[in-house]
């Protein structure tokens, strides 16, 4: 076979990254002009804080922040696998939010009620939001429910469940579930010296290296397993992978799950680190899953382009809290992050626009070079 | 009034896309009151022709002349505007509407803002009369027959008062009779004035009712030849480039062991009431092709998936190599050694944005050859696989084993699924509808594979509307009416018209 080596603009990795940019790009202009219309002096203060995020905090506190960054990239990351692993399965996970606060409930539980270790704890929660995710799949398969449907109503179920479940661990005088690091210190991620690096901020455990082996796994085992193949074939063609004789309702209940035990695990690693509670009085299902959603669009749907794109959006949301609150009101980074993720829907529209580019472009050569050709037949 | 024969004109018409010329320096000129056939295989250019005439592309070199005036044409309204109508090979009406408001649709006359029925029916029902096109216009789409569903389509072009009518292989889906009637109708369009560009790959139809035939091969206009002047051996030469084998050839069957058994078959019909197969009973053997014959919709499709298990069955037994499969899992037959070349092969035959080379082992990746212990996907065993059957079967695509398989033409779709099928050396091949909307040399081709797969042994169960390939592949030939098998035929001893009246229910006999 010989191999010719394709210009860097017609690779598919390229265009997906050049879109997103562009998206980026797009929603930080259009967040830099409602910050303008809204209250136009403190505008370039508010855009240079949030893009500047951490990195103005001098060396040491810049550390623990960016260290924090990545505890909370850390469950964004495994909800947006959870959102491409069922996608490439032919389905659209909009349950990945009550997954994720499944996984939360169980973990939360079993630290707090059983006093388990991280371990377990981790597991029971992967398990928890898997069965949840299973639920969908199975309703899928038997009742043919769609799965966005029974995602949206499983999520409300799941968070009024979990109040209720957690509410028998919570402190007795705050809505919150009581403290990790005091009632149950096994069953914190252990850090293995990584806080070290990040001027020792308690929160950065082995849940960060560990969610990047999982988005490599995942990539692996979308791509180059028999596994992976069945399963998108199945998300592909339904109908034909039923005539190839794989299971294809069982690969729907098995991806579901997987892609809920996702979820779950990233609440583990994000509840298990002791930075946050739950706060059982939550009466709206947690924007971590959702988010999700749009990172595995950003990132192109590439467990890869999640990675970078996870940490992107923890960034800036990072970066929004910094806003000076005297001149904009607090909701102002859930503002221009929520406006970046919106411009993150149009990652497919640039791409598409660029492939229409480089046919125009080819048509053209075509056409020229046949019309050489022709000039050299004429007899 | 005219002081030009044409109609309309396509006069060097070149269209390119990136990597291929689809039409080059086409001209194609239909006169007033003529039957014009345009004759090509698949991926000739003939859809790209006729999109250019309707405005779906815009060709880069040559005009369009309607009466003599250069028109352009920029989208399908234009087209409308124009009086240029098609008959789409599937048609596209509202299946619960009746005829009449199927005609009238998008064009309803109103009053008010009340639709004005009884206009339009004394409009469609003077048309009708006029040019033979017997509908009725208050029976409900997706009760009627299909012939009546294309008369209903012929008539939609009339209520517009298009001149120019395009016929989009209109015979694919009709009985011997009806298609004669569809011919005559034509004869009296055409000698009404109407102007008739017919495509098609029947060359019989052509024979019998164009007056004049523009060819086309890969792109390239091989000329318009008066038909009266031409035989079936012309045509097909200017459209394949080379002599083509109508006649299969073959020596007579050898029977051997029984291989697939299917006993009071049964299965249950989605509509509820009658079973759409109902108490079939057969056998294929080794060295037999056994062709189900039928028009569409009497039950072949259902009977093929019971057989395969892409749907459950009622009641009823199937036997393969002695062992009873009735409600085994497809992978089992698969293994077994069931090979099915499937009707719809965008529904089930192929994952289309999947590769070629990852298509060619859709039954058998998880075999060792190409899945290791550990579940990992053995590539280069896969790409070989797949490079050894594109070459033996001939699969024409872009990129090889790793075309997406979406962008490749429909007849070499249709072959990377029969080199899959064939490749895997099965012991009872079912083919269903193998030639569909294949072209002449593709047809000839696949018929040799599997008149080559009977002759090595194998069983083959033969499902086909196609007369033509009813009476020239198989060797028993068993007819579907309503679910139930009607008639055995032996196709050396039976007419044409002996299975058509089969075929149209008029005939029936003691099924064995």
């Amino acid at each position: 076979m010989k191999k010719e080596k394709t210009p860097l603009i017609r690779q598919d990795g390229f265009q997906t990254l050049l879109s997103s940019l562009v998206c980026v790009l797009g929603g930080l202009i259009i967040g830099y002009i409602v910050l303008l219309l809204i209250e136009p002096s403190g505008a370039f203060g508010a855009i240079t804080a949030i893009m500047k995020s951490f990195f103005r905090y001098p060396g040491k506190m810049m550390l623990k922040y960016f260290g924090q960054t990545l505890v909370r990239t850390v469950p964004l990351l495994m909800c947006s696998l959870s959102v491409l692993f069922a996608y490439k399965v032919g389905m659209f996970n909009i349950g990945v939010a009550g997954q994720y606060v499944a996984g939360a409930c169980g973990c939360l539980y079993a630290a707090l009620a059983w006093k388990l270790p991280w371990l377990p704890c981790l597991l029971i929660g992967m398990v928890a939001a898997g069965l949840l995710g299973a639920i969908s799949g199975l309703l899928k398969t038997k009742c043919n429910v769609n799965v966005v449907i029974s995602g949206i109503m499983l999520n409300w179920i799941t968070l009024y469940l979990t109040n209720l479940i957690l509410g028998k661990v919570k402190s007795p005088n705050s809505p919150y579930t009581l403290e990790l690091r005091g009632n149950n210190p096994g069953a914190l991620l252990p850090r293995m010296g990584l806080d070290k690096l990040f001027n020792n901020e308690k929160s950065v455990t082995i849940a960060i290296p560990l969610a990047v082996i999982i988005a490599v796994a995942i990539w692996f085992v979308l791509n180059k397993t028999k596994f992976g193949y069945e399963l998108k074939a199945t998300g592909h063609n339904y109908h034909a992978a039923r005539y190839a004789g794989m299971k294809e309702n069982w690969n729907i209940i098995v991806t579901m799950f997987i892609a809920g035990a996702l979820a779950g695990l990233g609440a583990g690693m994000l509840f298990l680190t002791g930075i946050e509670n739950w706060e059982t009085t939550t009466s709206s299902v947690p924007a971590m899953g959702f988010n999700g959603i749009a990172v595995a669009f950003l990132g192109g749907l590439s467990p890869i382009g999640s990675i970078l794109s996870s940490f992107f959006i923890q960034y800036i949301t990072f970066g929004g809290g910094n806003v000076d609150l005297q001149v904009y009101s607090s909701q102002i980074s859930s503002l221009i992050s929520s406006l970046i993720i919106y411009l993150c829907a149009f990652v497919g529209f640039f791409k598409f626009f660029i492939q229409g580019r480089i046919r125009k472009k080819d048509e053209k050569l075509a056409a020229g070079a046949a019309e050489k050709r022709e000039g050299g037949d004429a007899k | 009034m005219n002081s030009t024969p044409y109609a309309i004109e396509m006069l060097n018409i070149t269209k390119r896309f990136p990597g291929i010329v689809a039409n080059d320096n086409v001209t194609i000129q239909l006169k007033h009151g003529e039957i014009h056939a345009l004759l090509g295989e698949n991926g000739a250019g003939k859809s790209t022709l006729m999109s250019v005439l309707f405005g779906m592309y815009q060709a880069e070199e040559g005009v369009i002349k309607k009466n003599g005036e250069v028109v352009k044409i920029n989208s399908p309204n234009d087209a409308n505007d124009l009086g240029i109508g098609m008959v789409h090979q599937h048609f596209k009406m509202v299946e619960c509407f009746s005829v009449l408001d199927n005609i009238i649709l998008g064009v309803e006359d109103t009053k008010y803002g009340f639709l004005q029925r009884d206009k339009a029916r004394e409009k469609v029902m003077a048309l009708s009369e006029r040019y033979g096109l017997k509908v009725d216009p208050d029976a409900i789409i997706e009760d009627i027959s299909v012939g009546m569903q294309q008369r209903t389509e012929i008539l939609k072009m009339l209520y517009r008062d298009n001149e120019i009518l395009i016929f989009d292989e209109p015979t694919a889906v009709l009985t011997p009779q009806e298609i004669e009637e569809l011919l005559q109708i034509m004869r009296n369009l055409a000698a009404e004035g109407k102007s008739i560009l017919f495509i098609t790959h029947k060359l019989n139809e052509i024979m019998a009712v164009a007056d004049r035939c523009s060819v086309l091969r890969k792109g390239k206009y091989m000329g318009t030849v008066d038909v009266k002047d031409c035989d079936r051996a012309q045509l097909s030469r200017m459209m394949v480039g080379r002599d083509v084998e109508f006649a299969v050839q073959k020596d007579p069957a050898k029977p051997t062991d029984v291989v697939l058994e299917v006993k009071d078959l049964c299965m249950a019909s989605k509509r509820g009431k009658r079973n759409s197969v109902n108490g079939v009973s057969f056998q294929v053997r080794a060295g037999e092709i056994v062709c189900i014959a039928g028009i569409e919709g009497n039950g072949q499709s259902e009977l093929v998936y019971g057989i395969t298990g892409l749907e459950d069955v009622l009641s009823g037994s199937v036997t393969f190599c002695g062992q009873d499969i009735t409600n085994a899992p497809i992978r089992k037959r698969s293994l077994m050694g069931m090979s099915h070349i499937p009707e719809d092969r965008h529904k089930h035959g192929l994952v289309l944005d999947y590769t070629l080379e990852d298509n060619m082992v859709l039954q058998r990746y998880f075999e060792p050859e190409f899945t290791t212990k550990s579940g990992i996907l053995r590539r280069g065993n896969i790409r070989t696989y797949a490079e050894q059957l594109i070459e033996q079967f001939d699969v024409r695509s872009g990129q090889g084993p790793i075309t997406m398989t979406r962008s490749m033409s429909g007849g070499n779709q249709q072959r990377a699924i029969i080199s899959r099928e064939i490749g895997r050396d099965p012991k009872l091949l079912i083919a269903v509808q193998p030639t569909r909307g294949i072209d002449v040399g593709a047809i000839e081709y696949i018929h040799k594979q599997i008149v080559a797969q009977r002759d090595a042994g194998k069983a083959v169960l033969l499902v086909s509307l196609e007369l033509d390939e009813v009476m020239t592949v198989s060797d028993r030939i068993l007819v579907m009416y309503e679910g139930e098998i009607v008639g055995e035929l032996d196709p050396k001893t039976s007419t044409v018209e002996e299975l058509g009246l089969y075929m149209a229910g008029a005939k029936k006999e003691g099924a064995q």
